[in-house]
């Protein structure tokens, strides 16, 4: 295999990861944010809670387009790596705690049906529904929608602007939303059964190995194997967080677990 | 007021530690190859320090999710 053959690889395999990583996230908040539309939707009526959502889904698509040329043509390089990669690892770092202490029982799983059921419970204890716009559902929905949104704007941003490949990652963020959203009018309800959790705990590994990777780029470091070390940092720290729950699962010497 | 708080929550949340180990591992990287001048360790330096970080959260995290042991003097 050549240099630059294998220096192509690479390039692709960075690709790869950066889509899958922008694709996963947009996904888990995109369910997130469906559950509290749905439950809008059911209880308030869909009107609202469609263009509470529709508007939301625009001021996210202005903001990646508004912040993301200016981050790209305004910022010196390996101060944009730094800072983007500090951010990454702790948003991966948020992500993939929650991540490990889920799996070792420490936390409560995220539990979509649940979380339906109260935002059912509030909004029908709320006042009745008019005739018309209903601003209760219409706010409801888009604060659903943007704030789980944020983070995946965050994530398009800080992926995209390091790699250059902005378009690439908004388009994996918007297949995610399309996909999710088609899923979801499909079955007419929140998507209870996808693997929240576990999808979480991929996409916390992807986005600590990216900012381990950018914020050593930004010092300047050289790492071996150019983007091929995402690879292995990925495959690092899915081992390392596994082992994590796993140690964090067992009781402490001398204690006895109660069933 | 509310816009910062805002941010902090959203990037921060309840979490602190993460941030702090965060900057701790990058600063530490940063003093490895800038001041000390060896790049070739912070390679292994920096994923280590940012497991370090992930570490000690998810044991803080376990130690508040424990319940307190029970009193002696309470039996």
């Amino acid at each position: 295999m050549t240099p630059a053959s294998c220096q192509a690889g690479a390039v692709h395999n960075s690709v790869a990861v950066l889509l899958v990583a922008v694709f996963l996230a947009s996904a888990v908040e995109m369910v997130e944010a469906l559950t509290i539309v749905v439950a809008v939707g059911v209880t308030r009526g869909w009107r609202s809670a469609l263009e509470g959502t529709a508007v939301a889904l625009a001021v996210l698509v202005g903001l990646v387009a508004a912040v993301g040329p200016a981050l790209v043509h305004y910022v010196p390089l390996s101060t944009l790596r730094i800072v983007v990669g500090g951010l990454l690892l702790v948003f991966g770092l948020q992500w993939l705690q929650k991540a490990v202490l889920r799996a070792a029982g420490l936390k409560a799983k995220h539990d979509e049906d649940a979380i339906f059921e109260t935002q059912v419970a509030d909004l029908s204890s709320g006042e009745t529904r008019t005739r018309g716009r209903d601003s209760t559902a219409f706010t409801v929905a888009f604060k659903g929608v943007f704030l789980e949104g944020l983070e995946v704007v965050v994530i398009v941003l800080t992926l995209g602007a390091t790699e250059n490949r902005l378009g690439l990652a908004s388009l994996a963020a918007l297949a995610a939303v399309v996909v999710v959203g088609a899923v979801g009018a499909v079955v007419a309800r929140q998507l209870s059964g996808v693997p929240e959790n576990a999808l979480k705990a991929v996409v916390g590994v992807m986005l600590v190995s990216y900012g381990t990777f950018w914020t050593g780029e930004g010092i300047g470091v050289h790492w071996p194997g150019s983007d091929l070390a995402l690879l292995v940092l990925a495959a690092a720290y899915a081992v390392a967080a596994w082992l994590l729950g796993r140690l964090l699962n067992r009781p402490p010497a001398g204690a006895v677990r109660v069933a | 007021m509310a816009f910062g708080r805002f941010w902090l929550d959203f990037l921060v949340g309840d979490t602190p530690e993460l941030l702090v180990g965060s900057l701790l591992a990058i600063g530490a990287a940063a003093l490895l190859v800038h001041g000390v001048g060896v790049r070739a360790v912070v390679v292994v330096a920096l994923p280590v320090l940012v497991l370090v970080t992930l570490v000690l959260s998810s044991l803080r995290a376990r130690a508040r999710a424990r319940p307190p042991a029970r009193s002696h003097d309470a039996e």
